[in-house]
């Protein structure tokens, strides 16, 4: 009993441990993006360029294809719901407010964890091992501005524009069973769908896209930051970063609902 | 050049003229958790000089090393680089020092996504303002002191293990460092190689007049490269001299490292079997044996 207590308090500790070490690569990285360029260590944007490219454009096209299949499955389950009520007329509505404000950053948050969290948490943990971070840091170079601002700075563009992506892929993938089943044109789908929708609403789905990029970002560099042991380090790392993601992005995404919508 | 041990049971041979070290390590204690790795370490090494820190296996050379290059905390103690103490000394004044100190890593640590020349030309983008051209000639230029003459454009992943190294040391050197510190040179290499490594160590010494620290546990690499030599043992300094005052050394350890002789425990059956059983750890100097570097 005392063993189970102590190994639980001693995960307690750790998972502290590992939220502060995030905070404070946030911070760090926060400032290396504003002060940077002031010291001469600037945050190197062909860095950011890259990883960008990696994060958001290499993406595209599985984005595309969970986003389609995503607003397919939205508008089925939609009719088939509503219909038990005879009231297939508001799926629309449903449709619209559910991507845009759930589905969209979700899946796109989901999809970054598992896409480019992994690859982070693997590049980072691979450098560890191989001291590619203690050669940055004996030449001189904050890990922090040369690896991980980069990767948050992209991370935190990439994803709330292809959350934007999401929105119009899904609600046109949706848009040609809702026409078909409800015999509407896609002038008047889109017409009920855009007057469904608020500023307001569009901001609650990029607001959480932007907390979930940084959530992948940091757990993501956390996990690679504390690698240890060869080959299989870096595989328990990634597997774990790609967890730890995920479940965060799960449970915050409920906090936000919660926050934004208690108001 | 000279070392200056001052463990109790440390050997010292005469430290010569008084002369401003560019290492200069005093009481260095390093703990890993509640394990004391590293024990009132006091060394220091004069400008222009080679000294090799040699060692078993969990001796704590790898972790002086660390230590010597900042990038771990000592416990307790100082560690003076070219005058400035690296353990109270400001960001900005590591940044400068940084500039003056190069080293070649184990496995070379070359950044995997980088080709060879951009490898060796990160320290000047980050720390100097010089157009790419000249750049890329000081970057050739580096390469042709290791002999890497044509493999700018090859990936590390390309290399064969004394590229890598070489490349690594094309990559310490890119900036011209008053230190230069090598972490197992000749680990991995055929005897061919390794020689040819000893030998760009020695060039780089004369060409450059580098004050270098060379970690290995390769006997012969140590005995042609040194000036002088710290044996660590069990993260205490055991004797600092010349090869031929360490081939002399009347001291059984370093005979027995210097003979491939392990260390023998000597157990009765009890001790033996509660050992096997866990019932009491082994003596203190095969656990520190049995630790593992970092």
């Amino acid at each position: 009993m005392l063993r189970v207590a102590e190994g639980f308090g001693r995960s307690v500790v750790r998972g502290v441990e590992e939220v502060g070490f995030a905070g404070a690569l946030f911070l760090e990285s926060v400032l290396w993006a504003a002060v940077g360029p002031t010291r001469q260590q600037p945050v190197r944007l062909t860095a950011v360029l890259s990883q960008m490219m990696q994060i958001g454009i290499g993406a595209l096209p599985i984005a595309t294809v969970l986003s389609a299949t995503i607003g397919m499955m939205l508008a089925i389950q939609s009719l088939y719901s509503l219909g038990l009520f005879g009231a297939e007329s508001f799926a629309t509505i449903g449709i619209a407010l559910s991507v845009v404000r759930e589905f969209a950053p979700l899946i796109i948050g989901i999809l970054i964890a598992g896409r480019s969290g992994s690859a982070l948490a693997a590049r980072f943990s691979t450098m560890m091992i191989n001291q590619e971070v203690d050669a940055l840091r004996v030449i001189g170079i904050s890990p922090v501005r040369f690896l991980v601002a980069p990767a948050l700075i992209a991370m935190m563009v990439m994803v709330p524009c292809l959350t934007m992506w999401a929105n119009i892929v899904a609600l046109i993938a949706a848009g040609f069973f809702v026409t078909g089943a409800l015999e509407i044109s896609m002038a008047a789908y889109f017409s009920d769908a855009v007057a469904a929708l608020s500023v307001n609403d569009l901001m609650h789905g990029i607001g959480k896209s932007v907390l979930f990029a940084a959530l992948v970002a940091l757990v993501s560099t956390v996990n690679g930051a504390l690698a240890d042991g060869g080959a299989e380090g870096v595989g328990r790392r990634t597997t774990r970063a790609v967890v730890q993601s995920i479940a965060a992005i799960i449970v915050v995404d409920m906090l936000f609902a919660f926050v934004v919508t208690a108001g | 050049m000279t070392l200056l041990p001052q463990t109790a049971q440390a050997q010292t041979p005469d430290p010569g003229p008084v002369e401003t070290p560019a290492i200069r390590v005093t009481d260095l204690q390093a703990h890993y958790g509640a394990q004391q790795v590293l024990h009132d370490i006091d060394l220091a090494v004069r400008p222009g000089e080679i000294m090799v820190i040699m060692g078993g296996s969990g001796s704590g050379k790898s972790t002086l090393l660390r230590h010597l290059v900042g990038l771990t905390r000592p416990s307790a103690g100082k560690v003076e680089l070219l005058g400035v103490d690296i353990t109270q000394a400001s960001a900005r004044e590591m940044l400068r020092l940084r500039r003056r100190i190069g080293v070649a890593f184990q496995g070379g640590a070359l950044f995997s996504s980088m080709n060879v020349l951009d490898n060796i030309m990160l320290p000047l983008r980050e720390h100097t303002r010089l157009d790419r051209k000249t750049m890329e000639i000081m970057a050739r230029l580096k390469l042709e002191v290791v002999s890497l003459a044509g493999a700018d454009a090859l990936m590390p992943a390309q290399l064969s293990g004394g590229m890598l190294k070489r490349a690594a040391v094309a990559r310490a050197i890119v900036m011209d460092p008053k230190l230069l510190f090598f972490d197992e040179p000749s680990a991995g290499l055929d005897p061919v190689v390794s020689s040819a490594l000893d030998d760009l160590i020695l060039k780089l010494r004369e060409a450059m007049n580098m004050t270098m620290v060379v970690v290995t546990h390769e006997l012969e690499s140590a005995f042609k490269i040194a000036d002088r030599i710290t044996v660590l043992d069990q993260g205490r300094v055991l004797q600092v001299d010349t090869v031929d005052g360490i081939r002399r050394s009347g001291n059984q350890r370093i005979q027995n490292l210097l003979n491939r002789r392990s260390e023998n425990y000597e157990v009765d059956a009890r001790s033996y079997l509660q050992r096997l059983t866990g019932e009491t750890p082994p003596p203190a100097d095969m656990q520190a044996g049995l630790v593992g570097e970092i």
